[in-house]
């Protein structure tokens, strides 16, 4: 028997979240069964379950939740490794749009405010034909940045988001930041450094890690971020 | 007619994966107002799951020209893709690719600084020679590369996006002329007119149609509804790509790139099987061909496991650094879905549904064509609607899609259809033209998103009629398919059509009702399913991906020809009708048919 717990709140009927039981015997949790799965059972017993979901192989970030206290994606997280019970509540720090379904306009707000986007030599001939060149080095440095998938398991366990999520980029956002500023197409590092010397940017992150710990890709935001804090410093402003 | 809210866009985007960003940053970009409608925030378009890379005979790697991957394109179509369209991807190909790591898309590199390019299924040289090495690759995550990288292009071009908004049906004058859509907020029901002069659907593909697939839950084919709703024929939709290497029994992509990059397939005996079907290129046949290859096996007694049910993709031989680098994410799946580390062990494969070749016919500059009412011979463009990408039969693909030519189409035919407008526009008064609302079909649409809301609980369900749908297709349309079980295909799935008219919902709230987006998505899927068995049930030979075991050959006197399935808008009439395969390219000589050997 495995008891999921699903945080339920429609924000029409009520005053607050609460949790609904759903109960599964083994037989219907076949080996290497994903969560997701389980929520699927869920809903097809309560279709007004909400959760979101897409290409279920942990590349498109829709299904951030809290399972068991801890940030992660639904699609790639084994059910076996959740124990008896699981208990799954909403991306803390968001507000709550109907169950597990948050409202993320902040956290895409931030990572907007960043210019997530390469800024690189404007070619003379619009119609230039060559790529940019890179080193297969050069291009190594991106690694680790550049396959964030927008999930938010990161910036909804940071408690410097949780506080200031209009002030602070929050780890997604800087990530983001970082690798556009180590890209070496990029010919707005100067700017981009400038920007992210703030004491609510930055500086505002007190690297407790809990951005790398819930990462579902692997990444490192809190070593990006310190990569950041390192290049801002040594570029002169502070 | 009720009041409903309504906004003018110079040009509305359906859809946000590559097709749909790459449309809207050039329109954006030219000026113009626009608006994408996207049922998911757009970086979770199924863009992002492609893996292997994008085709351009940049010569990066391995001598090149484009008119070599026009001749391995239009024979992996097995000659049914249009030559005219083929020839004109290829060569956009190289300045497409180019324009993309100018948007900031992170391509693995060559130690001299240039594009790194993988060898893929069959590509060449010269022609059919040696082994093309063409296919231009960010590790294995160019889709998520390129997705991303236009995503950011369009903040900085200021594009305006109605995330999570679910596009249901188009609006149309009683010329047919289309002047927009009507969308719902999926967060809140509300629901609005977005009127425009043009109306791109780029809405990608619809694999949900199968049970086993490699495709997001999103990919329902909605665009490919809201076409035949409208009165839009469906173009070759018996060719769906069943990708030879999906995680077996679960249906993940496990890129091609694992075979480029040196896999090897085996069966229950450790046989490298492939020389047996493609004796020169082995692994690196075309899809349709490995794809055949591994269910062969399988049905003659070769498969492996407990059940004999797949077949081995063995990277163990290869250089653990490789792997590392060139393919960090199928390492990831295989590690997440299969406990298996590829460095160590061989994984189970099966082949999976993956790509529909089909889709809405359009013309080169991404118009949706149709025949002519006065002469069913000539095709006319709808006006008012373009279509690109998956979505879209322009037809580059015909009859089976080479691997890397996905990613090159929706960028190729997502600009060509926006440049397209903007020249049009120029000439246009940027107001919409004077509209009748009494004499288009706004009040049809609306009632059907009425019936949903009112259709009230039944024992039935949404979930278990989608369940139904899927396992039907894959038993009478799967990877082989013969008339009997396509017969009782169709008649099976009239009783699926009475199923969801009959069918009720139990939420009936406003907020972020998933039971009822599932119920107008499954009205997609349905149409798609009827569009696949009733093209694929008359087509009486064998060609690419569309194997029958009645009919083992290809049949260029008879069926050298595509399919077109149309609906009458009030479902009066359906049926089929055929237009021939263009072959006259512009600057080279056509291709003529030959027997397909790798």
């Amino acid at each position: 028997m495995i008891e999921l717990q699903i945080s339920r709140y429609h924000p029409d009927k009520d005053a607050k979240p609460y949790l609904q039981n759903f109960a599964f015997s083994d037989n219907e949790i076949p080996p290497g069964m994903m969560l997701l799965t389980l929520l699927k059972k869920a809903q097809e017993r309560d279709p007004s379950l909400g959760f979101r979901s897409s290409c279920q192989e942990g590349v498109c970030g829709s299904d951030g939740m809290n399972v068991n206290g801890q940030n992660r994606l639904s699609c790639i997280t084994p059910v076996k490794e959740l124990g008896r019970k699981i208990v799954i509540r909403p991306l803390p720090g968001f507000p709550i749009i109907k169950d597990l379904i948050v409202d993320m306009e902040i956290f895409y707000q931030q990572y907007h405010a960043v210019d997530p986007f390469l800024k690189a030599e404007p070619a003379t001939d619009p119609d230039n034909q060559k790529e940019n060149l890179q080193t297969p080095q050069e291009r190594k440095q991106l690694d680790g940045s550049y396959e964030c998938i927008l999930c938010a398991c990161c910036s909804s366990s940071c408690p410097s988001f949780w506080w200031n999520p209009d002030l602070f980029p929050g780890p997604a956002a800087l990530l983001a930041s970082h690798r556009f500023v180590i890209d070496s197409r990029d010919i707005t590092t100067i700017d981009r450094l400038n920007n992210l010397d703030d004491a609510g940017k930055v500086f505002r992150c007190r690297h407790i890690q809990n951005c790398t710990a819930s990462c579902p890709k692997g990444l490192n935001p809190s070593r990006a971020i310190q990569s950041l804090k390192k290049m801002v410093s040594a570029s002169g402003k502070v | 007619m009720s009041k409903v809210s309504e906004q003018i866009y110079d040009a509305l985007v359906i859809g946000a994966g590559g097709a749909g960003l790459r449309a809207a940053l050039e329109l954006s970009r030219k000026g113009l107002k626009v608006a994408v409608v996207s049922k998911v925030f757009p970086t979770r378009s199924h863009t992002v799951a492609a893996q292997g890379g994008i085709n351009a005979a940049l010569g990066n790697v391995s001598a090149d020209n484009w008119q070599w991957h026009m001749y391995d394109t239009i024979k992996g179509s097995d000659y049914l893709g249009d030559q005219d369209a083929i020839e004109f991807m290829c060569e956009q190909a190289s300045k497409t690719v180019i324009e993309l790591e100018h948007f900031g898309v992170p391509f693995s590199r060559l130690d001299n600084g240039t594009i790194y390019q993988r060898a893929f299924g069959g590509q060449s040289q010269n022609f059919g020679e040696a082994q093309a090495h063409r296919t231009c690759a960010a590790a294995d995550r160019t889709g998520h590369a390129i997705l991303h990288s236009l995503y950011q292009q369009n903040i900085q071009a200021g594009t305006e996006i109605f995330s999570e908004h679910f596009a249901l049906d188009l609006l149309q004058d009683q010329n047919g002329t289309v002047h927009g859509a009507f969308i719902m907020d999926i967060a809140s029901s509300e629901t609005r007119f977005l009127r425009s002069r043009n109306t791109l659907l780029a809405t990608g593909g619809a694999g949900q149609v199968f049970r086993t697939n490699t495709n997001a839950s999103i990919n329902t084919g909605d665009g490919l509804g809201m076409a035949m709703r409208a009165g839009i024929p469906l173009q070759d939709m018996e060719f769906w790509q069943f990708h030879p290497t999906g995680v077996a029994g679960r249906g993940m992509l496990i890129s091609e790139a694992a075979r480029g990059e040196g896999g090897i397939l085996r069966n229950a005996d450790n046989d490298a099987f492939m020389k047996n079907y493609a004796p020169k290129v082995k692994e690196l046949a075309s899809r349709d061909v490995v794809a055949r290859a591994i269910a062969i096996e399988v049905n003659e007694g070769r498969g492996c496991g407990d059940h004999k049910d797949h077949v081995l993709l063995d990277l163990t031989h290869m250089d653990a650094e490789q792997i590392k680098e060139r393919l960090p994410g199928i390492r990831d799946i295989s590690l997440t879905f299969l406990g298996i580390d590829p460095l160590e062990a061989p994984m189970p494969i099966f082949p999976t549904c993956h790509y529909m070749m089909g889709g809405i016919p359009t013309n080169l500059n991404g118009q949706a064509i149709k025949p002519s009412p006065d002469n069913p011979d000539n095709q006319i463009p709808v006006a008012g609607l373009y279509a690109m990408g998956e979505c879209a039969c322009v037809s580059v693909h015909g009859a089976n899609r080479l691997g890397g030519n996905s990613l090159l189409d929706i960028v190729v035919f997502g600009k060509q259809a926006a440049q397209h407008i903007s020249q049009s526009i120029d000439q246009q008064a940027l107001t919409p033209p004077a509209f009748e609302w009494s004499q288009s079909n706004a009040k049809p649409i609306e009632n059907r998103w009425h019936h949903w809301k009112n259709a009230r609980q039944t024992d039935d369900t949404i979930a278990e009629i989608k369940n139904d749908l899927q396992t039907l297709m894959e038993k009478s349309c799967g990877v082989f398919r013969q008339e009997d079980s396509m017969q009782q295909g169709i008649a099976d799935l009239e009783k699926i059509g009475d199923r969801i008219c009959k069918v009720g919902l139990q939420d009936h709230s406003d907020r972020f009702n998933l039971e009822r987006l599932y119920a107008l998505e499954l009205e997609n899927l349905y149409l798609v399913a009827k569009a696949t068995l009733f093209s694929a049930q008359a087509r009486k030979e064998s060609r690419g991906a569309h194997t029958r075991v009645d009919f083992t050959e290809r049949n260029d006197d008879a069926w050298l020809k595509h399919t077109l399935f149309n609906i009458q808008t009030d479902f009066s009439y359906e049926g089929l009708s055929y237009k021939p395969v263009n072959r006259q390219p512009k600057h080279h000589a056509p291709f003529e048919p030959k027997p397909r050997v790798y």
